[in-house]
């Protein structure tokens, strides 16, 4: 397996997501209050840039570095899971501070403190797996 | 980037016992080794790119954080009163950590994405999904900082 091309990705990542300081608790939080355009800016650029890549790909019918056609899964349908798991979600973002990406990103970094984030994401995952069933979706 | 939780799990023996994490998660390997690169991003953004004058956030916020007892960045990217090596004496703030955490990872996998997965690439996409997602990571991000941080701090 070709892993070096992941591998630069995965470091441009960490890189743009620290320096940007998209990975900061205190970004977040004077995200949510309002205080500042800073992630919003990201977030929108991001989301821009997106936009350009994917219409690129649709409409050029761009092939992937193997040269198989790039094929973008729709969502599936759901509203509940939605709502919910994005309202639990964004609960813990701010309450941490982080989401999934710079959990990583800041372990790496060598916060270590950040580990028992990462142990408790890994747990809900878990629960998530275990009550998965039970839940409306 | 929240599916790599899933995969963990998986790879720790998950699967045995519930049938969520038995699912062909080595064909997601390839997201696991993006995520080790951006551990080293990080690590190479925070030792060899950084300096004292790194997050710069509005006054205002460092007024109200003082207020709710949490140190100024003054070119730290955490808050020692969060995250600070005092946690690893203190049940309380480790069980802090860990509330959040099972937060993101359970809200994360209901939800079907993260920041990573909703915000950019599926509102990129035109995801009304997405777009449902992210107004509840919005909400949820609002009750916290607004609601619930002023009852805890």
């Amino acid at each position: 397996m070709n892993l070096i091309k992941y591998l630069l990705v995965g470091f441009v990542f960490g890189v743009v997501l620290t320096k940007s300081e998209a990975v900061s608790w205190y970004r977040i939080y004077e995200m949510f209050q309002f205080d500042s355009f800073h992630m919003y800016g990201i977030i929108m650029t991001a989301i821009a840039t997106g936009v350009v890549g994917i219409q690129l790909i649709k409409r050029k019918q761009l092939k992937d570095i193997k040269g198989l056609p790039i094929e973008i899964l729709d969502k599936e349908r759901g509203t509940f899971r939605y709502w919910i798991g994005g309202l639990l979600f964004g609960l813990g973002w701010a309450l941490v501070g982080s989401c999934p990406g710079p959990i990583f990103i800041l372990i790496g970094s060598g916060f270590m403190s950040v580990g028992f984030v990462l142990f408790g994401a890994l747990f809900g995952t878990y629960i998530y797996g275990f009550v998965k069933d039970k839940l409306p979706h | 980037m929240s599916t790599n939780l899933r995969s963990i799990c998986s790879f720790m023996g998950a699967g045995k016992r519930v049938s969520f994490f038995d699912w062909d998660w080595k064909s997601q390997r390839w997201n696991l080794v993006v995520v080790a690169g951006a551990m080293v991003g990080g690590y190479f953004a925070t030792h060899f790119l950084s300096d004292v004058s790194n997050v710069s956030i509005n006054p205002v916020t460092i007024q109200k954080l003082q207020k709710i007892g949490i140190d100024a960045p003054q070119g730290k990217l955490l808050p020692d009163a969060i995250f600070g090596a005092e946690v690893f004496h203190s049940p309380q703030k480790m069980l802090f950590l860990i509330f959040g955490g099972v937060l993101i990872g359970f809200g994360s996998r209901y939800a079907g994405g993260c920041t990573s997965g909703h915000a950019i690439t599926g509102l990129s996409n035109f995801q009304l999904p997405s777009l449902k997602a992210v107004i509840g990571f919005f909400i949820g991000g609002l009750i916290m900082v607004n609601l619930i941080f002023p009852l805890i701090f």
